[in-house]
């Protein structure tokens, strides 16, 4: 069977899985829809939250991060792990002890005020949207790569099938159906991992691959790669690249970000009790751990492997026509080009561009068809000089998009078309499942939220139950315009996402569990200034709601205060939120006795109940 | 907040505090502040200041959560404010 059919039946078969939960697990009360009626158990929830959290760009992104930057990456690692620390030890239980529906009721009762419930409304919907953009992109991009599909047509079958179990069966088939999506994309995300490890190191466990030594004896794997990247000029794998600083600071907004992100948050109201709230939070780090502890293990040897097939057995590089296909076959899609600079045929890699701007501009004849160049290369239009960078041998020929490392792994590594389909069918359940967790939390705040909450308080189960219904559609179709026509600040998004959840959401949910003294006007006034402050040195850095060209000053380490760049601000923002929250309250009214009371009620566990509405 | 509750909620901060120490130790401490000194000692193949930032802090994460689970179950019983 050739591979499109293979991918075909893949991705249909994971399809009919996923709409057969649907039907199965339909939601009849908004308990259902918004928290499946809190009755998952609690390694279920885990697997669920894993896969809710484990995005298009951790699956297909994030071990090419690690490939290209090396040891400086860790603050992904750390940072998007880090977070469940927090969230199971300062959060979790205390909010499923709350049990209501969702994240801004929490900060509007705790907080008796509906200002402070709308903040967390509007925090909410824009972190969720821009996040879910990404999703919406990732879907188009998996079928369009894998399937040879239209990007938009993608788009639009993604959609539908989010439309068929996020509509019909709410958080309960969500639920249900990212368990399934986890299945399908550990397998995709390990399997090819296990065979690159055990070709490269011998060893099947690619945690342990990472520290081996190379399967002919040679030399460590990392000690390897380190000495190949110097030799090309590269800084070594392992060593540091940027300052520890930044490192800190990007990791701490990473991880408090993660905590105060509300799609992940509302997955732990979902179990029975405060005790399954905590079980909870370490098996989905569990199944989490799974796929991020063998991420480095992916980056590193795929690297190796990348640079070892360029640069051939005598590392002088290798024809161009002596390619293995996979090379052809990613160039056609643009994550990868040549040019070459030293005319001898032969593609060579190491460090430098060999492009202007660093990515390649494809030229197309007129019937649109890509043009070839003497070798049958795809024509570019904006070659480097071709200087050797300093400590190369050679110039840099080739343009890697980094997403091709788990892309084209197992095409690399020569594994069967089986595991290139099941690749496929995993990254669209990454992008999926985390777009469904999204338009939950965005269609509950809608309908729970600003609806129930402000505008119509009366409103019957059933007309919510349909208002949710309804919201759910909505966000889907938005989400899905957006996803086909992207803003242009589409890559700059998860920055925002992050540090709105780090500077505004988090420290509100905190010190309403853990400092009974908090009172509305120091929650608002907090939120508002950790918001406040983060969005400005987001948009004095990156440009005004990322307008090009409208950017106060250079986005360089030369301009940044104390050399801290934006996507590292959301923990600044965070501790600008505790101070001021904390300095109003002292100086205003504290809270009324019975909020003092619900405080102390959440901190413990004993008569945690179902889920109330009311 | 008075009496045994008080005292449940002194023992629950208390053993935050403690896990939170290592949390920041293996990741921030260890992962990036200190990696320069702990990469001097290599252990297999992978050096140890490495090795925390992309293997070891996840690891310790994990039994840090399963450790606060254990424990918290235990002062919930201990000061009989457990769920049913």
């Amino acid at each position: 069977m050739d591979l499109q059919t293979l991918t075909y039946l893949f991705v249909g078969g994971t399809f009919l899985l996923y709409i057969g939960i649907a039907i199965w697990a339909r939601a009849s009360t908004t308990g259902e829809f918004y928290v499946a009626g809190k009755g998952v158990h609690p390694v279920a929830n885990g697997m669920a939250t894993a896969a809710d959290w484990m995005s298009a760009a951790s699956f297909i992104s994030m071990a090419g991060l690690i490939a290209f930057k090396g040891y400086d990456a860790s603050v992904y690692l750390m940072g998007w792990t880090g977070g469940y620390v927090l969230l199971a030890m300062l959060l979790a239980p205390y909010l499923r002890k709350f049990g209501k529906f969702t994240v801004p009721e929490f900060i509007g009762e705790r907080y008796y005020s509906q200002t402070a419930r709308i903040v967390a409304v509007i925090c909410l919907i824009v972190a969720s949207i821009t996040y879910v953009i990404g999703q919406m992109k990732g879907v188009g991009v998996a079928f369009g790569r894998f399937l040879e599909v239209d990007f938009e047509v993608g788009v639009l079958v993604g959609m539908s099938i989010v439309f068929i179990y996020a509509v019909l069966g709410g958080m309960k088939g969500i639920t249900y159906t990212q368990i399934a999506q986890y299945c399908v994309l550990i397998f995709a995300y390990t399997i090819p991992a296990i065979f690159i490890s055990l070709t490269l190191t011998g060893n099947p466990v690619p945690q342990l691959g990472l520290g081996s030594e190379l399967a002919d004896g040679s030399a460590y794997m990392l000690d390897k790669l380190d000495s190949v990247m110097t030799d090309l000029g590269f800084k070594a794998y392992t060593v540091q690249k940027g300052t520890s600083f930044n490192m800190v600071l990007l990791t701490l907004s990473l991880m408090i970000g993660t905590a105060g992100l509300p799609h992940v948050i509302i997955r732990f109201f979902t179990v029975p009790k405060v005790r399954d709230a905590r079980a909870s939070a370490g098996w989905a780090l569990v199944f989490i751990a799974i796929l991020y502890t063998t991420a480095p293990a992916v980056g590193s040897m795929a690297r190796l492997n990348m640079i070892n097939t360029v640069n051939g057995v005598d590392s002088q590089g290798t024809a161009y026509t002596a390619l293995p296909s996979w090379f052809k076959r990613w160039e056609n899609t643009g994550l990868l080009a040549w040019y070459d600079h030293n005319g001898d045929g032969k593609v060579q890699h190491a460090a430098g561009s060999a492009f202007d701007g660093g990515k390649p501009k494809f030229v197309s004849n007129e019937d649109g068809s890509p043009k070839r160049g003497g070798h049958d290369e795809r024509v570019v239009s904006n070659p480097s000089e071709g200087k050797r960078a300093e400590g190369a041998p050679f110039a840099n020929e080739i343009y890697v998009d980094r997403d091709i490392m788990v892309l084209a792994n197992p095409e690399i590594a020569d594994l069967p078309f089986w595991v290139i389909a099941l690749v496929a069918a995993g990254g669209l359940a990454a992008a999926l499942s985390t777009a469904a967790g999204l338009l939950l939390a965005i269609s509950s705040a809608i309908s729970h939220d600003l609806l129930k909450g402000i505008f119509k308080p009366d409103i019957s189960e059933k007309h919510e139950l349909m208002a949710g219904r309804i919201a759910m559609a909505g966000a889907i179709v938005v989400a899905g315009y957006l996803g086909m026509n992207p803003p242009g600040f589409a890559a700059q998004v998860v920055a925002l996402a992050f540090g709105l959840a780090a500077s505004s959401i988090f420290p509100a949910l905190m010190m309403g569990i853990f400092y009974k003294k908090m009172n509305n006007t120091g929650a608002v006034a907090g939120m508002l200034a950790g918001l406040g402050t983060t969005l400005i040195y987001i948009f004095v850095y990156k440009g005004w709601f990322f307008i090009p060209g409208t950017n106060n000053l250079p986005n360089d380490a030369a301009n940044w205060v104390m050399g801290i760049q934006p996507e590292s601000f959301g923990a600044v923002g965070a501790l600008i939120n505790f101070i001021v929250a904390i300095v109003v309250s002292k100086v205003t009214a504290a809270p009324p006795e019975h909020i003092q009371h619900l405080v102390e009620d959440i901190r413990v566990p004993r008569g945690a109940g179902a889920a109330s509405g009311h | 907040m008075s009496g045994s509750s008080g005292d449940y909620w002194k023992a629950n901060i208390r053993l935050v505090s403690i896990l939170l120490v290592i949390w920041f130790v293996v990741s921030y401490l260890f992962g990036i502040i200190l990696v320069d000194v702990l990469n001097q000692i290599q252990i297999g193949g992978v050096k140890l200041g490495f090795w925390f930032a992309q293997q070891g802090s996840i690891f310790t994460f994990l039994i840090l959560i399963f450790v606060y689970a254990k424990k918290m179950n235990e002062l919930d019983r201990k000061f009989n404010v457990h769920e049913d």
